[in-house]
């Protein structure tokens, strides 16, 4: 059973029916304690950075989240979720995240349209069992301003292009991060969350 | 490389869709939940679905749309029609659309866009603007191209990205609907002024029409209703099509 992170940022709904659609079980949550009976945690979200994660300390997750990663649960956050799993952020001034994965969020530069919106290709830096099955090239949907620098590689699932390399997808052991929005990539992101599916049963 | 967006638009009208020319002479095609899954199959990279609704008693029933929508079709879509307050806004992105679409609310309310996009993030802010010729000047438009709001195009979509909107979709309404193409010219011009994404309406008639407008005219989508809807075009040859002009295109 998979929690979805509920903390007032963001569109559950789709990751919710996507996650339906594969037959993976999964269930809405706003409540910390939660979290303890699930095999694996998704961390949504849209918005701003910093406001996120005001929200997410009132309503007592960011310990909660970190406890479960310490237990071994597997966490995949999506899009602004990725953003908060690293140290820090940029966005409007300078924001501490989750710090699971080294490196920070910083601004697209002004030479390329922002946000970065549309299908974007993804050029595969390693094959794991949460990319199995995507191919070097393929497309998926990223909606962001900002982007994550990690800091080492060996982090670094995915790489796309838009004006220089960012990160669009990380993985540190089963802490997760994918930049782009797989609930919204077609066959490609379904792909994606099945392989996610399979790694938490 | 980002891909250049191929996006059909649904008109919804009473949980049906429908399409006519030149905004009159209605048509019914097809359930929109069908219809937007097999566009999403065949390669559509994103839907719009307009309300066209008259009465506002009738909401229920688009938002019911928009929610069995986001259930089933896993690409992003737009919705539009009808929005004309934040709440207006929450309520439609609860129920699944990833991005709103205003246009006549916005010219009426400029604060709108600062409002919704401050509520709720520049990404999910789209105005679409109706646009004519008037005097060798292009004008915005309201109330289906019967008022000249006196606005001229190219300033009030500047005005629209600086109050925030993260998208603008050009309706050019003398092509609309006609199938002669679009008007790459005043694409172009759009897109050398604004810093945010745009999305070329009006006008799709053949294959070479969308090469032109994403080329010409810069535009960084098309949008097109009817060519898809009576399968004058198919979705998967325009992009096998455009794919082989060497466009940044996604297939499959």
């Amino acid at each position: 059973m998979i929690a979805i992170i509920d903390y007032g940022a963001g569109n559950l709904k789709n990751v919710k029916h996507a996650l339906k659609l594969l037959e993976i079980d999964a269930f809405v949550t706003d409540d910390p304690s939660d979290l303890a009976q699930a095999d694996g945690m998704i961390l949504p979200g849209v918005g701003a950075f910093g406001e996120a994660m005001k929200r997410l300390e009132a309503s007592g997750f960011v310990d909660t989240i970190k406890q479960e990663v310490d237990k071994g649960t597997p966490l995949l956050g999506i899009c602004l979720g990725m953003q908060l799993l690293f140290d820090k952020s940029y966005e409007h001034g300078e924001h501490a995240g989750l710090g699971l994965i080294e490196g920070e969020i910083v601004r697209f530069s002004d030479d390329v349209k922002v946000p970065h919106m549309g299908w974007n290709q993804l050029a595969l830096k390693q094959m794991t069992s949460l990319n199995e099955g995507v191919q070097d090239e393929d497309y998926v949907y990223f909606v962001h301003s900002y982007y994550a620098q990690a800091t080492h590689e060996a982090d670094i699932l995915h790489e796309t292009v838009y004006g220089k390399s960012f990160t669009s997808a990380v993985k540190r052991g089963h802490v997760m991060g994918m930049q782009y929005h797989p609930e919204k990539s077609s066959r490609v992101g379904m792909q994606l969350l099945k392989n996610f599916g399979e790694m938490v049963q | 490389m980002l891909a250049k967006r191929i996006v059909p638009c649904l008109d919804v009208q009473d949980g049906r869709v429908v399409k006519g020319k030149k905004f009159t002479d209605i048509q019914d095609v097809a359930d929109p939940v069908e219809l937007g899954k097999r566009y999403s199959e065949l390669g559509a990279d994103e839907l719009v679905f307009y309300d066209i609704t008259a009465s506002h008693e009738k909401r229920d029933i688009f938002l019911d749309v928009v929610e069995r929508v986001s259930e089933e079709v896993h690409i992003p879509f737009t919705v539009g029609g009808g929005i004309r307050t934040v709440d207006d806004f929450r309520a439609v992105l609860q129920a699944g659309a990833d991005k709103v679409s205003i246009n006549s609310a916005a010219v009426t309310n400029p604060d709108l866009i600062d409002e919704a996009s401050v509520r709720f993030g520049n990404q999910c802010v789209v105005l679409s603007i109706d646009a004519k010729e008037a005097d060798g000047e292009w004008y915005v438009f309201v109330k289906g191209g019967r008022e000249n709001t006196g606005k001229k195009l190219i300033e009030w979509a500047i005005e629209g990205e600086k109050r925030g909107a993260g998208e603008i979709v050009l309706n050019v309404m003398d092509t609309d609907g006609v199938k002669q193409g679009y008007r790459s010219d005043v694409m172009a011009q759009l897109s050398d002024h604004v810093n945010i994404p745009v999305v070329a309406s009006g006008g799709a008639g053949k294959e070479e029409h969308f090469l032109d407008v994403l080329t010409n005219g810069k535009a960084d989508a098309a949008l097109a209703a009817s060519v898809f809807h009576f399968n004058e075009i198919e979705l998967s040859d325009l992009k096998q099509y455009l794919y082989n002009h060497e466009l940044p295109i996604r297939l499959g």
